[in-house]
């Protein structure tokens, strides 16, 4: 077909500066100071995959991606069920609707550094409302010191901030079922557990999967939290891959191993987004199709 | 199966403003629906047939009355308790289930055996026409298919006591309507459930029904075989909204013989005159209207042998309108407007004159039918 305006491009052309300055070419020197290595003064000489390899083969990443797998695992495990469980149980008419929906809404206009800051003054043992009070019940907290009281309070912190996307989401997919489906339900005799299993989890199934897929990625990304409540420690049972990230490329200056492995951190995340994706959205059809060769 | 007897039922809306002059979504009423009869629930939108189903069902609880099934009080059953199938405007199914499973559902909600649940599923997929797409998902289903096992699921059920139909066919392609219309009509034949079948379309409601009830605003007007509605309707808002085009309804005094609009007198039978003399119509003061049907009106030559006879009046021709077999004459008399219908191809005289049959001109006060006993 003949191109019939070519003024047609300056249409396009701003989102296209706009994507290739903000994603392409950061991207790009990314991949390109993965393969190289300096001494300064700008020069540069190729090595190939050896940062890569390097990086696949260290203990330190080894330990960090096995920390954030299991941060993310926990923070799903909780959150997505919990996120059900309050969206179900929210009114669906009355004033009591804006209430709650501003109520929920309150954790995710915080800032994630505040959120930190929230929860490093709320935990603390000395001055810290939860750390002082937990420790005048005499139970021994102290998340500074103890591992497990550290992922605790992430966990909990990040259960309180993240929840209410999760309800939110929910909500919004349980309202829109329409009214005719309780009332069938009710005509058949359904029980409240037949309810949620074959009409709202089918209904909501498809903002439930943006719930995880969200979750999951910002959780797997988590950086500004445990930064500023535990900075990583003690010491280094909360440093999660972007903690280490940032050590390895700011702190020690590895820009080499720094870049290779921040497109290994990014290729798991696309991975495993694809896999949470085509599981849940095949899982659905399977289930189907197996019911029917009953 | 069973019979449900309305008594003195009423309801209003907690929300509904206190300020209306009618708080009632549904006036006091109270009536019978037969068993094993085939009802429709004819009226116009917002009248309350659905608030009136739903009652029935037990999704809405009566602020006042009882409901009785077979003089048994259910008011305060659920609505599973009651046994009532009820099959909504949209169709409801469960997306996820199989066609099979979801006629299954309502049994093994109930924990029937699972054999007993196989033999009745394959007993309704061969009713409903479904027998080959049991294994398929309820969701890849077509509108009237989907509609089907709506229905499916109460017709599996041996026990249910009546079924509901609240519009089951505002989703339904028009070439099917007719044909789901006639596979319920079977059904009803087969089996003889008590159905209660909303709807605003009149044409449904007098094919499916034995006998239809017209609602208009929360009241129930008249109940009638679709003879009855269409040649004795008992209040004109029945005879306007049955029948297309309606009845003719015309403001009239009564002079003691005849009904008189604008000056010219229409026959009336002598059942209707002796009824009316027995309330004092002529000296009374209530709003009267004539009613007659434009099926009932014959179009002649105004002339020598019309001038005489006191069953014709003269009227003026505005338009004609072409309906296919017949033709809507649009006239006036006096300063009134009506239409009646002219066969097909016969000539429209220039000087016309009405015929009415005194038979079936009927006489309103207050919008109800003047009649003997009445």
């Amino acid at each position: 077909m003949k191109v019939q305006n070519n003024k047609a491009w300056l249409m396009v052309l701003p989102m296209l500066l706009l994507v290739a300055v903000s994603a392409i070419i950061p991207l790009m020197t990314v991949v390109n100071y993965s393969v190289q290595d300096t001494f300064g003064n700008n020069e540069f000489f190729w090595v190939g995959t050896e940062w890569f390899q390097e990086v696949l083969a260290s203990e330190r990443f080894h330990n960090a991606l096995q920390r954030t797998l299991l941060f993310s695992a926990l923070i799903l495990a909780i959150e997505i069920p919990l996120g059900i469980a309050i969206a179900l149980a929210m009114p669906r008419r009355g004033i009591a609707v804006s209430f709650c929906l501003v109520l929920m809404a309150l954790p995710l206009l915080i800032p994630w550094n505040v959120v930190g800051t929230i929860w490093q003054v709320f935990g603390r043992v000395d001055i810290g409302l939860l750390g002082h009070g937990l420790a005048s019940l005499g139970i021994d907290y102290n998340y500074t010191q103890n591992t497990f009281d550290a992922w605790v309070t992430l966990i909990i912190m990040d259960v309180w901030h993240w929840t209410s996307l999760v309800v939110l989401l929910c909500y919004s997919g349980l309202v829109s079922i329409p009214e005719v489906y309780y009332q069938a339900a009710r005509i058949d005799g359904a029980s409240r557990w037949a309810i949620f299993r074959f009409i709202q989890l089918p209904k909501i199934k498809r903002v439930l999967l943006i719930a995880v897929l969200l979750r999951f990625m910002d959780s797997f990304m988590i950086y500004t939290e445990p930064f500023v409540v535990t900075g990583g420690g003690p010491g280094n049972s909360t440093t999660f891959l972007s903690i280490d990230l940032v050590q390895m490329a700011v702190g020690q200056f590895d820009l080499g191993p720094a870049a290779a492995m921040s497109l290994i951190y990014f290729l798991i995340i696309l991975l495993l987004s694809w896999v949470f994706y085509t599981v849940m959205t095949s899982l659905d059809n399977d289930a189907a199709s197996e019911q029917g060769r009953h | 199966m069973a019979s449900i007897h309305l008594k003195n039922l009423g309801h209003r809306y907690a929300a509904s403003d206190a300020g209306s002059d009618n708080p009632y979504a549904l006036n006091p009423l109270d009536q019978v629906w037969e068993d094993g009869g085939a009802y429709a629930l004819l009226g116009p939108s917002g009248c309350g047939k659905t608030t009136l189903l739903n009652i029935i069902s037990g999704l809405l609880r009566p602020s006042e009355g009882r409901v009785l099934f077979d003089g048994e009080d259910v008011t305060d059953l659920s609505t599973e308790r009651r046994n009532i199938a009820q099959v909504f405007q949209f169709p409801v199914v469960y997306d996820t289930l199989t066609v099979a499973e979801n006629l299954a559902f309502p049994l093994r909600n109930r924990g029937m055996e699972s054999t007993t649940i196989e033999a009745r599923v394959a007993e309704t997929l061969t009713m409903l026409g479904l027998e080959g797409r049991a294994n398929e998902r309820a969701r890849s289903l077509n509108a009237d298919d989907k509609q089907k096992i709506s229905l499916g699921r109460g017709l599996v059920r041996t026990d249910v006591r009546a079924i509901l139909f609240d519009e089951p066919l505002t989703v339904i392609d028009p070439h099917l309507k007719w044909q789901l219309r006639t596979e319920l009509k079977k059904i009803h034949e087969r089996f003889s459930h008590t159905m209660i079948y909303v709807t605003h379309d009149q044409t449904e409601a007098l094919t499916f029904a034995d006998k239809v009830v017209v609602m208009n605003a929360g009241s129930i007007l008249q109940v009638g075989t679709p003879e009855q509605l269409f040649d004795r309707p008992r209040h004109t808002f029945v005879g306007t909204f049955i029948g297309s085009p309606g009845m003719n309804v015309l403001r009239c005094t009564f002079d003691g013989e005849a009904a008189v609009v604008d000056g010219v007198k229409l026959p009336l039978d002598e059942a209707t005159i002796t009824a009316a003399h027995a309330r004092g119509l002529a000296t009374s003061g209530v709003s009267l209207e004539v009613g007659v049907r434009p099926e009932s009106l014959l179009v002649v030559g105004a002339g020598v042998n019309t001038d005489d006879d006191p069953h014709c009046v003269r009227v003026d021709v505005l338009g004609v309108e072409d309906l296919g077999r017949h033709s809507l004459v649009r006239l006036r008399l006096g300063n009134q407007l009506l239409c009646a219908l002219h066969p097909e191809g016969a000539a429209i005289p220039e000087a016309a004159a009405l015929r009415f049959d005194p038979a079936r001109t009927l006489l309103y006060a207050n919008s109800l039918l003047v009649e003997a006993n009445g």
